[in-house]
């Protein structure tokens, strides 16, 4: 013990230390390694003709695509929102005291869980075959199934009511994550079970629901790729119909791939700052944004404080 | 003449209890929790429940607004039975939405507050009158401020629960409670989850409330608090009642041998 106490007095004395920084031979390797792949990648990329950049470039702005995105967006938009209304619907169902109501629900997210998103858009494409006109049960009421059911219909509904089925799931979960005692709370002060969910449970369920529905979101958003079999024309089937063309295959689907990663990012972007936005009130500290994460790394690498700093 | 019926009445309805549990029965299951509770409590009056952790005291309040239905047993609040319309000799279910009127009559203190972490409190407080009482906004607004004076909270208004003190969210709990205006308020262990030193701040308001008249059921643990400013002591075990009585009395000169032993055992 006297012979560390000598030397931590030593240590005190002389304060001018310097540091010799730890070496990490094995990370200098690794990264060698990932640099010369990534570079194999790169030239093989950038010097195989058959990319056709030449071609990419002529197409990536080219107006039929800039429509499909439009289309691509807005089918995203409006399938997530009847999935998040619907999903809320069959989540609040699948908790009812009713027990056919209950079943319902479930019946409803096992067929559509169940059932591959790319066979139910077939059906709605077909409907006109299994109901030639609808009648909803209603006399004087009868629709002609082929008008109602376009393209873009039946790629809403396939896409929406199956989304509806997973939201179901997610705001289950952000139901089930608040405590009881809220909802007896609002019950003792005689608020009635219906207020008692849209004012007090569902508003706190938001911090468990935001996250998930971030990625179905970027989920949707790869997914109406699908409805290309079913002629709409979003992002991807503009693609297919220009290639159908020129043949210049590879250099459209790169198109396509751009574009889905452009605005996949986009929206990657959007989601860490609203999960950032509904952590607020957690006991945790938050996540640092990219931008405190720049700061961050330009203060412990800046040259000038390393020299300054007498650890 | 009809002014006499009247008072007659009035008079009547003063005298009968503000609660009044007739064997009440309720099980879990297999378990039976309460094994046919006899409980009075009287207009304006304080009554202290105690007794053993897992007795039954939490579920008999909670059979007083029907957060549990009963198993057996008539439970009458204000004149009225509890989740039942009298009509005739037939008693008919009440739907969701008559319980919830009959539920604003009677206020509800949690041991873990149970306040609204995403309103900040004068939206916590307004919460309910607006939306069950279809109050307007300003005056909901002006009571839930005075009712938060009344607690010493006046400055805390536009705070989230989360940063207040656990005696301070209890306090706000209970002017939550009163803003609906109830004629019974239960509480049901209000100061067990707190610190030693922030229990006296919410044992003060209640006894402030006490002293306005207020009809009172309260589960405690606190004997000083009992024996203080209960009118009564209600000791139950097993879910029976098993003594009864003026609080100095049952706290005082217990004369079973469990509350002997369980006022032994909280000392
Ligand atoms: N929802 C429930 N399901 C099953 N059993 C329950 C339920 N609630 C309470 N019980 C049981 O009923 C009994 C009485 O519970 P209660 O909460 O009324 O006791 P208590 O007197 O309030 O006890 P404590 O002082 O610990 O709060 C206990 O044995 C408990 O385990
Ligand atoms: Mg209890």
């Amino acid at each position: 013990m006297s012979i560390a106490t000598e030397r931590y007095k030593t240590a005190a004395a002389a304060d001018d230390f310097s540091i010799v920084k730890a070496r990490h031979p094995g990370r200098w390797i690794s990264a060698a390694v990932i640099v010369f792949i990534g570079l194999l990648l790169l030239r093989s990329v950038v010097s195989n003709p058959n990319f056709g950049w030449a071609t990419v470039g002529m197409y990536i702005r080219d107006v039929s695509i800039v429509r499909g995105i439009a289309i691509t967006l807005e089918l995203t938009a409006i399938c997530m929102v009847i999935g998040i209304v619907l999903g809320v619907v069959l989540a609040v169902m699948r908790i009812s005291a009713n027990p056919v109501v209950r079943t319902a629900s479930f019946a409803y997210i096992s067929f559509f869980r169940g059932t591959p998103v790319l066979v139910q858009l077939l059906f709605w494409y077909n409907l006109a075959a299994l109901y030639p006109s609808i009648t909803l049960g209603i006399p004087g009421v009868d629709l002609d199934a082929n008008a109602i059911i376009t393209p873009l219909t039946a790629a809403i509904l396939g896409l929406g009511l199956n989304q509806a089925a997973y939201m179901s799931e997610i705001v289950r979960a952000g139901i089930l994550s608040v405590e009881h005692g809220q909802s007896e709370a609002a019950g003792a002060l005689g608020i009635n079970r219906l207020q008692t969910m849209r004012r007090v449970i569902l508003p706190q369920a938001m911090r468990v629901i935001i996250p998930p529905t971030g990625n179905e979101t970027i989920g949707m958003l790869k997914t109406t790729a699908l409805v290309s079999v079913i002629s709409v024309p979003e992002l991807l089937y503009s693609a297919q119909i220009i290639y159908a063309r020129n043949f210049e295959t590879i250099p459209l689907l790169m198109v396509a791939s751009i574009w889905y990663i452009v605005v996949t990012s986009i929206l990657g972007v959007g989601q860490f700052y609203l999960e950032r936005h509904y952590a607020k009130g957690g006991q945790r500290s938050l996540p640092p944004t990219p931008w405190q994460q720049l700061k961050r790394f330009v203060r412990v690498h800046d040259p000038l404080s390393a020299k300054g700093a007498k650890k | 003449m009809s002014a006499t019926i009247m008072e007659a009445t009035t008079t009547a309805k003063a005298l009968e209890p503000m609660i009044m549990a007739n064997a009440i029965r309720k099980n879990y299951g297999r378990l039976e929790v309460l094994k046919g509770i006899d409980l009075q409590v009287g207009r304006g009056e304080v009554v202290c429940l105690i007794g053993p952790s897992g007795s039954g005291k939490s579920t008999l309040l909670r059979c007083i607004n029907h957060l549990e239905t009963i198993d057996g047993g008539r439970m009458w609040v204000d004149g009225s039975v509890m989740g039942y319309d009298l009509k005739g000799t037939k008693l008919h279910e009440q739907s969701h939405a008559r319980i919830c009127r009959s539920r604003v009559e009677i206020g509800m203190v949690f041991q873990h507050f149970n306040l609204f972490p995403h309103m900040n409190v004068l939206e916590n407080l307004i919460e309910a009158p607006r939306l069950v009482l279809k109050e307007k906004r300003s005056t909901a607004t002006a009571r839930a401020l005075q009712l938060l004076d009344s607690v010493g909270l006046a400055d805390k208004a536009k705070s989230f629960p989360r940063q207040l003190s656990g005696g301070q969210q209890q306090r706000v709990a209970i002017a939550r409670a009163l803003c609906m205006r109830p004629k019974v308020m239960l509480f049901d262990e209000p100061t067990s989850a707190l610190d030693p030193e922030l229990v006296g701040e919410v044992l003060k308001v209640m006894k402030d409330l006490a002293a306005t008249g207020m009809t009172m059921v309260v589960v405690t643990h606190e004997m000083n608090f009992a024996r203080d400013v209960a009118d009564r002591v209600v000791f139950m075990a097993d879910g029976h009642v098993v003594e009864q009585g003026p609080a100095k009395e049952v706290i005082g000169n217990p004369q079973h041998e469990r509350t002997r032993a369980f006022l032994a055992s909280v000392r």
